[in-house]
């Protein structure tokens, strides 16, 4: 590998002025059944030899297209119809297909991004590493020690083994690195990463993110790394190119348009990017308050930004009575309560033979009324088996989970179907949350007509204010699903939820799916829910940089145990356990902009 | 993967007694004398009667006559004919020749049925593909008899290229015509579902991936399309071979071919329930074998498989 | 899953300590561009889109239906059969039992335009008339099928577990015996062979056949149980049944109605094969396979007489299996996702 590296170091020094990857004036356009599209107009950007260059933007920015255009991938139905794609000097825009061949693999390599889908699965991944070092003329007498040498490069221990198995197999972090491994095998000069680590717990993220680093480092290559997270692009890139609705808006060094971004919609992105805010969000009538006390807000606070950020120094416990006017001991009393809960499952073995598989252990912490309570942890934490527990979807195998007093795990029928009034889940996947065959109304209406609340003119009415609370127009009613993006579909989430005046909303990874900025808008709409009629939130996420927005008190999970639990301020600034160290400083971004 | 095999084995068990044991009950065990179902309602003398009442154990209880027969099918003691010669004996000319057809007609519908679907999938929309989809529409729609005829008519009589009917050795030749019929419908369903694997399978991320890696276009559809589309057809060809083994009813009563389905028919036309539940006993094992055979090949063919 | 090699701690060690992360800066000058505002607007955050009439999935697929015309070309013959079927008397002028055998195989003359049976029937009358006997059989065998397949494939495929095991057994059972050779068995049974009629012939075809119905709806179902929505609905306190009627089963319909299209077409097939094999509808109720059958023995020197029942045969399923195709195109799901 080594002399490889002096080798195209020294080409990258020669070459120097002139760039790699030059696009200028790009414009592709697709073929859909309403007529051509124009997914990307104007679009340029160079990446130097050896420089590494972040394209930013929120999904249909236009990024992914941009960079498939320069490896000849975009999909059939699309198409360059404008401007020019120069690689190392040689126009390749409307090149042959047998050119584009020879430049795949060796001059131009890509890392896709969902590492299950991307890997054929019937066949060893060492085939699969294999045949790109065939088709590139790279494989010789020793291809299998040659694989071996690949796949341990890209971080993926006991290589040889590994390259016997299926993907399958492997876990979501090995399959990415057995991608990148792929991707770098036959030392291209440019490598385009699309979004290459977005499906991955941000541990491992990280750590594949620093292999990657070091290994283009060494080899001199250029790395076009497409993203959705600013924090993380202007951590591993020299130069940020942010997209927007297929232009470019703005590009530059990335540490200067971090701190310095000029274009109203970078600064929308750098105010909204969870990994850079640092404090948590206020609600519009706290802000005000604050606001007159403090003098030094910035940005305007109006219906097209997020939230301007300020620190939050009233305590969460004296908050006002709750939406319905129940009385209560006092403010901040603990509205749900989890104690000693486990939760053990029987797996299936080969032939009746099953084995325990414990997936919450020992778990208790308590959220007292009208604060947030974010539980925090990476994939097979156990942290949505809490949720499910706790929404009573899913009975405990030992502990207790007390609602206002109430031992949940005993209640049935009657008392189990007023119970659900008081907790009501938002779910992580918008597009799945919400019955495509019914329309918005009867989706919001439905928990009224199961509870056999009010009657029809009512209930309409009711759906029309919650409508209203969650700023959707009234004529959504009407429309269905299929016809809503993302958020919006989040929103209409919020409204059925809220539609039995519950006391605790249960949020499993509820803005995980969403763009950073819809993202945004929808933790502002629940804070200020959550302000207005005194509800309870649990929110369960992996995104450490969200809790710190959005919770009071946040839980540690790791492997089904709590590993550390505090308030979120006494959570960031002085962590206590290793692991949540490890966590807060897998943020991407987080140490850029103190 | 062993313990998947024995897994689908015992999980296949039940299907075996299940279907022996309704075809037993139909055949049998409905309301009415049986023996008038064994006469094909013609009158019998009473020997005969009698004769016949012994050799089914017919005065046993319902289970014990089952289980009888049961043990009779895997020993292959299957009883007499009418006419006094051996079940056994009798399928055992028979399916031969089915099994003749049997795979005349799978090889064409494997051979052009493939051959067709990858065409008309990686051409998708294009005038081979429509016309494609147009005429395995209609070969689903026209009934194999009247295809029959038709063909026959065609090819054997007017044409003169091939034997109208099937005489009684039934070599490979002679077959060409029947297994061309019996495979028609097959062969229709077979590019149906290549063309939709290939489709679906051509816009599969993975592919893209092997085409950024700079495969030639040749090699990413054979390694890599091809590979995975074909998972879903080898399991219906498998499938459906077992099934034509079931023997064609239709076809070869057209061509005259003296193959089992041909058996079983006139069996079921004159009430000679004797050999109606011993083939039947015989096929339900072929379907079941060629069940288990079609899971362990699915198995291999996607490793996914191997530790569901 | 084989055990892993590497304990997974070794896979989230961080390569790079945090100290290091301050960004990266290049060496090189690097221009900061920003774009002109009037180029490229900032539009507000996820507002609806109020410009088109609400659209559900059910109205989008018919939007799609109507533009193929694999769709409108079965539709129209379709409904031509149906007109013919309920009102045959529109079509056909002459008796189609009044048979002299003088006209036995007789070609086609003046008011007869396919020329005579054997019996010395009008061809052409007795195909239009025969139209009732057979779209009776595949309407009303397609929705036993679907009636009994589908609530057992439901069930298995909702409960899962030990009801799963049993229907999908019995499913495999009945399976395992071809449709027209359990159907030959089932029509021998003296119950079934001294009261032949449509409803005997649909009732046979039902037992044979729910076992492919049941299947497709189980893979719907069990695709569907586990979707946000279902748990979401029983988060709000509604019963496991209730959700399965009211949110599962509609999501599942999409690949029920296509295959049950399909097999509309290929039980009037199998109506016309036992008939054709003396086991289908008695003679005395006209159709299009008993006519097949009857016809045989002519082919050689008049065709016709077997070719025109033939034909009006496979016009009728071509055109439900092109209704299946065109509605499977149509509620395709991947062209959903948005």
């Amino acid at each position: 590998m080594s002399n490889h590296a002096t080798g195209q170091g020294a080409r990258a020094l020669r070459s120097s002025d002139q760039p790699l990857l030059d696009i200028q004036d790009l414009a592709i356009t697709f073929e859909t059944s309403n007529g051509p599209v124009e997914a990307v107009r104007n679009a340029h950007l160079t990446i130097m030899p050896g420089e590494t260059v972040a394209i930013v933007g929120e999904s249909g920015s236009g990024k992914s297209t941009t960079a498939l255009a320069a490896i000849g991938l975009l999909p059939s139905n699309g198409r360059v119809s404008g401007g020019k794609i120069i690689f190392d000097g040689e126009d390749i825009t409307n090149v042959s297909s047998k050119r584009i061949v020879e430049l795949r693999g060796n001059s131009i390599g890509m890392v896709p991004q969902d590492p299950m889908s991307n890997l054929n699965p019937v066949w060893k991944i060492g085939f699969q590493v294999k045949e790109t070092l065939r088709a590139n003329g790279l494989d010789g007498a020793n291809s299998k020690e040659r694989v071996a040498e690949v796949l341990s490069e890209a971080g993926l221990p006991d290589a040889a083994a590994r390259a016997k198995q299926y993907p399958h197999e492997f876990s979501g972090g090995m399959r990415q690195r057995a991608l990148i491994a792929i991707g770098l095998a036959c030392r291209p000069r440019l490598l385009i990463a699309d979004e290459p680590t977005s499906a991955l717990d941000v541990t491992v993220q990280r750590q594949i993110l620093d292999h990657l680093d070091k290994m283009t480092t060494e080899l001199g290559t250029a790395v076009l790394l497409i993203t959705h997270d600013l924090g993380l692009a202007a951590e591993r890139a020299e130069k940020l190119v942010v997209m927007y609705k297929g232009q470019v808006v703005e590009s530059g060094p990335a540490l200067e348009i971090l701190r310095n971004p000029q274009h109203p919609y970078t600064q929308r992105l750098v105010n909204s990017a969870p990994s850079l805010a640092s404090r948590r969000l206020q609600s519009q009538k706290a802000k005000d308050a604050l606001a007159a006390a403090v003098a030094d807000l910035d940005t305007p606070v109006d219906g097209e930004h997020p939230a301007p950020v300020a620190p939050r120094t009233v305590p969460a416990a004296a908050k006002p009575v709750s939406a319905d006017g129940r009385q209560h001991a006092q403010a901040g009393d603990t509205i749900l309560e989890i104690k000693n809960l486990t939760k053990v499952f029987k797996l299936r073995g080969a032939l009746g033979k099953s084995t325990d598989f414990k997936a919450v252990d020992d778990v208790s912490f308590s959220v007292p009324r009208g604060t947030t309570m974010a539980i925090v942890g990476e994939s097979g934490s156990g942290k949505s088996t809490v949720a499910q527990m706790a929404l009573s979807l899913l009975a405990p195998t030992e502990g207790s989970i007390l609602f206002d007093g109430v031992e949940v795990n005993t209640l049935k029928g009657r008392a189990l179907f007023d119970f659900r009034r008081r907790v009501q889940p938002i779910f992580q996947d918008p597009y799945g949350s919400l019955d495509p065959m019914f329309n918005i109304y009867r989706t919001i209406e439905e928990p009224l007509k199961i509870h056999k609340i009010g009657d029809s003119k009512s209930r309409e009415k009711k759906v029309r204010e919650l409508l209203d609370q969650v700023s959707m127009p009234a004529s959504t009613m009407h429309r269905y699903p299929n016809e809503l993006s993302g958020g919006q579909r989040q929103r209409i989430a919020i409204a059925r939820a809220l539609a039995l005046n519950p006391d605790v909303i249960i949020c499993d990874e509820a803005v995980s799916a969403l763009d950073v900025l819809v993202q945004a808008q929808v933790l502002n709409l629940l804070n200020e829910l959550q302000e207005d009629l005194g509800l309870t939130y649990l929110f369960i996420t992996h995104d450490l940089a969200v809790v710190r927005q959005i919770a009071d008190h946040v839980t540690v999970m790791q492997k089904g145990r709590v590993v550390e639990a505090s308030s979120t301020d006494e959570v960031f600034s002085n962590p206590k356990q290793v692991y949540t160290q490890e966590l807060l400083n897998a943020i991407p971004g987080a140490t850029l902009l103190v | 993967m062993v313990m998947f095999t024995l897994r689908r084995f015992l999980q296949l068990i039940p299907v075996f007694f299940g279907a022996t044991l309704l075809v037993y009950f139909l055949v049998f065990a409905t309301p009415g004398d049986p023996i008038a179902a064994l006469s094909g309602g013609k009158p019998m003398a009473p020997a005969v009667q009698a004769a016949l009442r012994a050799q089914y154990n017919l005065d046993q209880p319902f289970w014990i006559q089952y289980g009888l027969y049961l043990k009779n099918l895997v020993t292959l003691n299957l009883g007499q004919t009418f006419s006094g010669q051996d079940v056994s004996a009798v399928i055992g000319r028979a399916y031969p020749v089915t099994a003749r057809l049997a795979f005349m007609a799978l090889a064409i519908e494997a051979i052009f049925g493939v051959l067709f679907g990858v065409i008309a999938g990686l051409r998708k929309g294009k005038l081979f593909d429509a016309t494609v989809l147009v005429a395995s529409l209609v070969v689903i729609a026209v009934p194999t008899f009247v295809l029959g005829f038709v063909l026959q008519l065609v090819i054997g009589v007017q044409l003169g290229w091939a034997r109208p009917t099937v005489s009684g050795a039934a070599p490979w030749n002679e077959l060409i015509l029947p297994a061309l019929v019996l495979g028609l419908v097959s062969l229709a369903y077979v590019i149906r579902l290549t063309r939709a694997s290939i489709s679906e399978n051509m816009n599969a991320d993975y592919v893209r991936t092997a085409t950024a890696k700079g495969l030639s276009r040749g090699r990413v559809v054979v390694v890599h399309i091809l590979r995975n589309s074909l998972i879903p057809v080898v399991t219906f060809l498998g499938a459906d071979l077992g099934s034509l083994m079931g023997g064609a009813i239709v076809t070869e009563g057209i061509f005259n071919v003296p193959g089992v389905g041909n058996l079983l028919y006139k069996a079921i036309l004159k009430g000679e329930s004797a050999t109606v539940v011993a083939v039947v006993g015989i096929l339900v094992i072929v379907f079941v074998v060629a069940n288990l055979v079609v899971d362990l090949l699915y198995a291999w063919l996607d490793p996914r498989i191997r530790y569901v | 899953m084989s055990e892993n090699l590497t304990p997974e701690t070794d896979l989230t060690k961080p390569v790079i300590p945090a100290a290091a992360r301050q960004g990266k800066t290049s060496s090189r000058a690097i221009v900061h561009f920003v774009a002109p505002l009037e180029e490229t607007p900032l539009a507000a955050i996820d507002n609806v889109d109020e410009s088109e009439a609400p659209l559900s999935l059910w109205a989008d697929a018919w939007r799609n239906l109507r533009r193929q015309p694999l769709f409108i070309i079965s539709a129209i013959l379709i409904v031509l059969v149906l007109v013919v079927a309920f009102l045959p008397q529109l079509f056909a002028n002459v008796d189609p039992t009044s048979c002299t055998l003088n006209d036995s195989s007789a070609g086609p003359r003046g008011g007869h335009p396919m020329g005579f049976t054997l019996q010395g029937c009008d061809v052409y009358s007795r195909m239009i008339y025969g139209t009732r006997a057979s779209l009776m059989v595949g309407v009303f065998t397609t929705l036993g099928v679907l009636v009994f397949g589908g609530i057992m494939g439901a069930l298995a495929g909702y409960y899962g577990g030990w009801v799963d095991a049993i229907l999908a057994r019995l499913g495999d059972v009945f399976f395992a015996l071809p449709l027209i050779l359990g159907a030959i068995v089932m029509m021998q049974l003296p119950a079934f062979r001294d009261n032949r009629s449509v409803w005997t012939v649909v009732l046979t075809l039902v037992i044979f056949g729910w076992p492919q119905i049941a299947r497709i709806t189980r893979g719907a179902v069990i695709e569907n149980r586990n979707a946000d929505f279902v748990t979401a609905a029983k988060a709000l306190g509604l019963s496991r049944f209730n959700a399965l009627v009211r949110h599962v089963l509609p999501n599942s319909l999409a690949p029920i109605i296509v295959v049950a299209s399909i097999s509309l077409g290929t039980f009037i097939v199998a109506e016309a094969t036992l008939s054709f094999l003396g086991i289908g509808l008695p003679d005395t109720v006209m159709s299009w396979g008993n006519d097949i059958a009857a016809a045989q023995p002519q082919v050689r020197n008049n065709p016709g007489v077997l070719l025109w029942p033939a034909a009006a045969l496979s016009v009728t399923v071509l055109s439900f299996i092109m209704l299946g195709d065109a509605l499977r195109d149509a509620l395709d799901p991947k062209a959903r996702k948005r």
